[in-house]
């Protein structure tokens, strides 16, 4: 009968069975961390004569501060900089510009909002991987090659965060702005006094969820950083790989991925519960 | 899309105006400029160069589409997004089933398995090449031990494999917190009736627990699909460079190795074209879901 408690729960050799089942589950998503862990800990001859050692070596220091001051092409931490002001200039202005257009589509009847909306709708369509090339002309006559401008501005015309605040508005009570307008108080006012604060969550839930997105992007730095003082850290570590048949440099490269991780990581872990919301509320 | 309309609005058409006015103008410059100029340019050959352009029509599709090796891109992205959906989903639901059976601590094992989402496919990229690398890799050495010569910069087979893992590998925690949301949210009373009914644990998920978790396995095929077309560029970029011989020249790969590295901007243009149709294509299909959810 013991089968009868079923998916819910289990007991005994079942309980274990499940445990054992998600551990190894654990092991293989973290094994390949681990292993990049190990390398940045360890000198150049333990890992260019494999097998290299499973555990930490002493050489912590030593690789990631190569890492961080001298790096390959560029130190690190102008690369750990870059990133920082890339994704943060993505999840602020990306929240700013929807935040404001959404607002206008729900509490505005203006000329030209279906248009709008339908414009905003499309660009659901079109990501940057699609379009590289003309983009990237775009950003040269421009003269914004190697620029942060460059980096965020092509990045931050999202529909999903204005869909996200459209729907939020739809769900505020009628009477919050009913009683603004009684009272005197201006659209913006109303906005900032009220929708505003009451946005708060969302926000946050956003804000984590784009600023991943920010520190991700890939080939987009790949193409407008040419100069290696404006690479991301995301893309800089290819670019420590050397051409040809040279050994690479696996402990700070190694190190230099662990660095790249550290931040997503923590924003994710430590804003767990709103990260999860907004991944859920993002994707309805 | 529903009602756009609120009961109550403010009055005023230039403040409403100048505050879409960010986003219609970025999305303007950075998005509808540049998609009219890759249909623009898709039809168009540029001479050498680049000083004048050829208009060819379709040309540049017909071309394509009649090209031995766009041809066998289009074949190896749908193998590759494929397996990627198909592993990374595979695996995030075993571990979801698993998660739900405990009544303690599947938050805890939702913490250890959440994080690898904010590693970036790039990352992820260089993490599974330092494992399999032929020089160094220690998996490379351990299989050697067993008697295999793990060679994925010569064999086709091992690199598109090395790709799939790798994608499929930071793409796991998306999905497995998904199908725990889905699991949970069905009734237990539901199950424990059927439980009760002696029905076996197979028995239980291919008739009930699989078809109320079919529209969180839908929405997460389109998403699956749509990260393995478009998202997977730095694990490939990084690993394998569309190599050998293109085996994982995916096509979003191929907009890039055609246009940046080939410099052939109406072949590029005209894949950028193709891409915008298969986009297009899986948004209307998410869309199309999505408002139905909405009606449940």
């Amino acid at each position: 009968m013991a089968e009868q408690t079923g998916m819910v729960e289990k007991r005994g050799v079942g309980l274990w069975l499940t445990h054992l089942g998600l551990i190894i589950g654990v092991a293989f998503i973290f094994f390949p961390i681990w292993l990049a862990f190990v390398a940045s800990t360890v000198s150049q001859p333990e890992i260019v004569r494999p097998p290299m050692p499973l555990l930490p070596g002493d050489q912590f220091f030593e690789n990631y501060s190569k890492a961080l001051t001298a790096g390959i092409n560029a130190p690190v931490a102008l690369m750990l900089g870059n990133s920082l002001f890339m994704a943060l200039g993505i999840a602020i202005g990306k929240i700013a510009i929807s935040l404001l257009s959404a607002f206008a589509i729900v509490y505005f009847k203006f000329p030209g909002k279906k248009l709008f909306f339908w414009l905003i709708f499309l660009t659901l369509m079109l990501p940057v991987e699609v379009r590289i090339v003309p983009t990237y002309e775009v950003i040269a006559n421009f003269g914004m090659l190697n620029s942060y401008q460059g980096l965020i501005l092509p990045l931050i015309a999202s529909a999903t965060a204005t869909f996200l605040f459209r729907q939020f508005f739809m769900t505020v009570p009628d009477e919050l702005a009913e009683a603004a307008r009684v009272d005197g108080a201006g659209p913006m006012r109303f906005f900032f006094d009220i929708l505003l604060p009451m946005s708060r969550t969302n926000i946050a839930a956003l804000f984590v969820i784009l600023f991943i997105y920010g520190w991700n992007q890939y080939l987009w730095p790949l193409l407008i950083t040419t100069d290696p003082s404006m690479n991301t850290i995301v893309m800089g570590i290819k670019q420590m790989f050397p051409s040809g048949d040279d050994i690479a440099d696996w402990p700070v490269i190694m190190a230099t991925s662990i660095l790249a991780m550290v931040p997503p990581v923590i924003v994710v872990v430590g804003m767990q519960k709103l990260f999860i919301r907004g991944l859920v509320e993002s994707e309805k | 899309m529903g009602h756009m309309e609120k009961r109550v609005t403010f009055k005023g058409i230039w403040l409403p105006l100048l505050l879409v006015l960010p986003q219609i103008l970025i999305t303007a410059i950075f998005f509808f400029y540049p998609a009219g100029q890759a249909i623009w340019q898709s039809l168009f050959i540029p001479d050498p160069f680049g000083l004048s352009m050829q208009w060819v029509g379709l040309g540049n599709f017909e071309y394509l589409l009649s090209d031995r090796y766009y041809r066998a891109s289009f074949v190896t992205t749908a193998v590759f997004s494929i397996l990627v959906t198909v592993v990374s989903m595979g695996v995030a639901l075993y571990l979801a089933i698993l998660a739900d059976r405990l009544i303690k601590g599947s938050g805890t094992y939702r913490t250890l398995l959440i994080w690898p989402y904010a590693v970036a496919p790039a990352v992820a990229g260089v993490l599974w090449l330092f494992m399999f690398n032929t020089r160094v890799g220690v998996v490379t050495w351990y299989l050697g031990l067993l008697g295999y010569d793990w060679n994925h910069v010569l064999n086709e087979g091992e690199a598109m494999g090395l790709v799939v893992v790798a994608s499929a590998w930071g793409r796991i925690s998306y999905n497995f917190l998904f199908f725990l949301a889905g699991l949970q949210a069905i009734p237990r009373s539901v199950i424990e009736a059927a439980a009760i009914d002696g029905a076996h644990f197979w028995t239980r998920f291919r008739t009930i627990v699989f078809p109320l978790l079919s529209p969180t396995t839908f929405f997460l095929l389109v998403v699956n699909i749509i990260y393995a077309f478009f998202e997977t560029f730095g694990v490939i970029h990084t690993i394998t460079s569309g190599g050998p011989q293109q085996a994982t020249t995916i096509l979003v790969y191929k907009v890039y190795s055609d246009g940046f590295v080939g410099q052939d901007l109406g072949s590029s243009a005209a894949q950028s074209v193709i891409l915008l149709v298969i986009v297009s294509l899986l948004t209307v299909i998410q869309f199309k879901y999505i408002e139905r959810r909405v009606h449940y």
